[in-house]
């Protein structure tokens, strides 16, 4: 998809608008009906929302990118600023950096762009929203707002019209003055000369002819659709920022494939109801953001011990603490992996873009179940609340299902020591072979054991099955060549492609790792993926450099190995890390 | 009698069949022998299979019970044992499910998670052995332990007046109560059997005297109040019951009438997966 920026024509092949207002503004709506309209013409797109911290009211953003090929991380700066309004708007500033080439455009009778704002150099062009939407009957700024940006773009008039009534659908008496305010903004960019001369540069290139399915989804939802394709039926819910979309898109999706879905009480509930669901038989779920996996560690300990799969996503938040709990960071690599007490093997998993939220996420389940552990996936809340348009994903690759026990298998022991280390389950309801799952180590017959010969012969068996499976399909993905290296995980893993292609361009070829797999680890794949390589740079979003001090000890890598890292809750940019990339690949 | 006509006479269950063989941790004289013994009584009684019963705990002297039976067993997190039992409960509602443990376990650490089984009502029966006291841990206040009671942990007594579960269980919503005493079997057993079989969440209190750190208990034998406690359908009237009562007045308190929490959709065909899909088509 890299080169593919890289060999555009004259006509631009990406966008970057930011829609900005007060609250009840409906920028957001704004934002939808664009990407909608973006979807339909056959472009790529990615958008973003930011809010204040009030739940209703304050001031929001829809930040858009709009591609003829696929997106999966912001640009470096904003093309346009739209605005019916700019009150509190100046909270922007540094999620939305503008250039001397930047447009922004506002209403004037609603206040001047704040300064930070109009310091980037950017030209600004007068609206006048208000009274236009005044002229519409039941017109509203926002439907100018979303009208005007289309044209000046270049989206088909169709296109537009059509997203207007597919999100107004809820509200149909709305649809008609949204259609005739989006007209009216069309006029207005035809009509007015300077409008005109910034819609001819900002217009995008045709979008390419294709052939293939295309979907409009979040992070989240991506990731709840991955757990259903894995096969889980039951999943535990609490509500936690930027978590709780996964838990609602899975809620009536679970009962249209005879599952269910549960509200818990707290977290250590919604853990222990997943583990108990899967001691039944059932593959289970949780979702929940660092707080939340804060209070579930333990409980995963015991599955690991009683050798009961669960997976449980984590939608990473900016923290400690609350922190911030509707921006992004990287930071719960650390407790994903070493969080557990004891020595406690089980599996972390890492998505490293919207449409492989559902890849990895129905890996992580297939992965659970056949080695009866535990898998915490990392999201976060860039992935998880964006919405992306996406070539429909290739169908993942199947698991091999639990080894569940046959009733009256004779001599049954659950936690019998075997060659790959994986035991059958026996399930509830199968005679002859009860047993008790047990946190307390125990011997192979699952009876409480407190001799240092069973807790030696059984952590081994439990690292054994970890261990011994074949990840080498999946584990990362391994683009482009060179001898140089840059590894990352996650929701980086977008910036650092499209930084690669740029650097490319550049004369400096690099090979681009992203673990999908971060436990166990796989020092011996890395080892092959960087055969070559005389340089490495580790890419992350936290403020320690997590992945960089973990690759450090758990795995070879060259001795001139750096790090780039900067905490939440910015995402990096292409051009932030390009730049970084020049420095380092000339020395 | 051919072999194929003994393999398909249906074998009565008797209570010696809920037996696992282990043998138990606790202390000779320790009241939590007398419940699990009644319990393999109630279920022989109720002709249940133990491969069909699932017995679930968490941490603590009478949370060691699920192995120390023939059904499915599950020994978790301390405090957690409701959760986990709702999961299972609701992800497979053909099994009974049993959750046993202490006070300690049941109304400090998992003190929340009982407020909301009682609300949830799931159709599970919650045992709950009362000694007033941390045996594991050897000998600390509970939340049902008297304010004066001395440890070591808390010299001068804790101060703090008792946690009253039944009362709690009746404002939170449980839809059986009872106070029963692991020294009449029989009686326990009984209780037991209603508890399983009313439907929803069945709440037994069940006084099980901790003989090494509590041995002023042995005299509950002739302390407790049989049947001092009369059903009710009434809460109101269960809630004057209950706290006019003695603490060791014995009896079913409260049966309520809950249809059981079901969040299961009963709606017919389940669809393909990839219907789904169209909620993302663009």
């Amino acid at each position: 998809m890299d080169s593919s920026l890289a060999d555009a024509p004259d006509a631009r092949s990406s966008v970057s608008i930011a829609l900005a207002g007060s609250g009840g503004a409906g920028i957001l709506t704004a934002g939808n009906i664009l990407l909608e309209a973006a979807a339909q013409a056959g472009y790529y797109a990615l958008m973003t929302r930011s809010s204040g911290p009030q739940i209703r009211g304050g001031e929001s953003a829809a930040l858009l990118r709009i591609s003829t090929c696929p997106v999966e991380c912001m640009e470096d700066r904003y093309d346009v600023l739209a605005t019916a309004d700019w009150e509190n708007v100046d909270r922007f500033t540094a999620e939305i950096p503008l250039g001397s080439d930047s447009l922004i455009v506002g209403d004037p009778d609603r206040g001047e762009a704040p300064a930070a704002f109009a310091q980037s150099g950017a030209r600004c062009a007068n609206v006048k929203f208000k009274v236009m939407a005044k002229d519409v009957d039941g017109g509203r700024p926002n439907m100018l707002l979303a009208g005007l940006v289309a044209a000046l773009i270049g989206l088909p008039e169709d296109a537009i019209r059509h997203a207007i009534a597919k999100l107004l659908a809820a509200r149909p008496d709305a649809i008609e003055p949204g259609l005739i305010a989006a007209a009216a903004a069309r006029a207005r960019v035809a009509d007015d000369r300077a409008l005109a001369t910034e819609a001819r540069r900002l217009a995008l290139a045709p979008a390419r002819p294709h052939e293939a399915t295309r979907w409009l989804l979040t992070g989240n939802e991506a990731s709840g659709y991955g757990a259903i394709r894995g096969g889980v039926r039951f999943v535990a819910a609490y509500p936690i920022t930027p978590a709780t979309e996964l838990l609602e898109w899975i809620s009536p999706a679970l009962t249209e494939v005879g599952g269910v879905l549960v509200q818990a009480e707290d977290e250590l509930a919604s853990i222990n109801m997943a583990i108990g669901a899967s001691f039944g038989g059932i593959p289970s779920l949780t979702a929940t953001s660092g707080p939340g996996l804060s209070l579930m560690v333990e409980s995963l300990g015991l599955a690991v011990a009683a050798e009961i799969p669960v997976v449980v996503v984590d939608v990473m938040r900016v923290g400690p603490s609350t922190g911030i709990p509707t921006k992004s960071e990287q930071g719960d690599l650390n407790i994903a992996l070493f969080g557990f007490h004891g020595d406690a093997p089980h599996l972390v998993l890492a998505p490293n873009s919207i449409a492989d939220c559902l890849r990895t996420t129905a890996w992580a389940v297939h992965l659970a179940e056949a080695l009866q552990a535990p898998a915490v996936v990392l999201t976060d809340q860039f992935m998880g609340q964006s919405r992306a348009v996406i070539d429909q994903p290739a169908d993942e690759p199947g698991g091999d299902p639990r080894i569940v026990a046959e009733p009256g298998a004779p001599g049954y022991e659950r936690y019998a020591v075997t060659e790959s280390g994986v035991s059958p389950m026996a399930i509830p309801g199968a005679a002859g072979i009860t047993y008790t799952a047990d946190g307390l180590e125990h011997g192979p017959a699952g009876t409480p054991s407190s001799q240092g010969a069973d807790h030696i012969t059984q952590s081994s068996k439990r690292l054994r099955k970890l261990e011994s499976a074949d990840y080498s399909a999946q584990w990362a993905d391994v683009e482009g060549d060179g001898n140089l290296a840059v590894i990352s995980f996650g929701s980086c893993t977008g910036p650092v492609r499209e930084a690669a292609a740029r650097a490319a361009a550049d004369g400096i070829a690099l090979r681009v790792i992203s673990i999908r797999l971060l436990s166990p680890a796989q020092p011996g794949l890395l080892s092959k993926a960087l055969d070559g390589i005389s340089k490495v740079l580790v890419v992350e979003q936290n403020h320690s450099g997590q992945l960089f001090h973990y690759l450090r000890s758990h795995f070879v890598l060259p001795v001139d190995s750096t790090s780039l890292r900067k905490p939440g809750a910015l995402q990096f940019t292409p051009g932030e890390i390009h730049r970084h990339l020049i420095d380092w690949g000339s020395n | 009698m051919n072999e194929q006509a003994i393999a398909e006479a249906p074998a009565a269950v008797t209570p010696a069949d809920f037996k696992s063989g282990v043998k138990p941790v606790w202390c000779p004289g320790c009241g939590d022998f007398g419940v699990v013994n009644a319990l393999g009584k109630a279920l022989a009684r109720m002709q249940l299979h133990p491969e069909n019963v699932a017995v679930v705990s968490g941490i603590g002297c009478s949370s060691r019970i699920p192995a120390y039976t023939s059904c499915y067993g599950f020994h978790g997190v301390h405090g957690r044992s409701l959760p986990t039992a709702t999961g299972l409960k609701i992800a497979r509602p053909d099994l009974t499910v049993i959750v046993t443990g202490g006070d300690g376990d049941g109304y400090s650490i998992g003190g929340n998670h009982f407020l909301h089984a009682c609300r949830r009502n799931v159709d599970m029966t919650y045992i709950v052995m009362d000694n007033r006291v941390y045996g594991m841990t050897k000998g600390q206040s509970s939340p049902t332990t008297e304010p004066e009671w001395n440890s070591k942990l808390t010299p001068r007594g804790t101060g703090l007046r008792e946690f009253q579960p039944m009362v709690i269980a009746l404002a939170s919503g449980a839809n059986f109560i009872a106070r029963a005493f692991t020294g009449d079997p029989n009686a326990l057993a009984d209780v037991l059997v209603q508890a399983i079989q009313n439907p929803g969440f069945s709440f037994v209190e069940v006084l099980s005297p901790c003989i090494t750190y509590r041995p002023e208990q042995r005299h509950w034998k002739k302390q407790v109040q049989r049947d001092a406690l009369k059903p009710s359908v009434d809460a109101a009237d269960a809630a004057m019951q209950v706290l006019r009562n003695d603490p060791l007045a014995l009896g079913v308190l409260y049966r309520g009438g809950r249809a059981p929490y079901d969040p299961r959709s009963h709606a017919p065909a389940a669809q393909p997966v990839s219907e789904l899909e169209k909620r993302f088509t663009v």
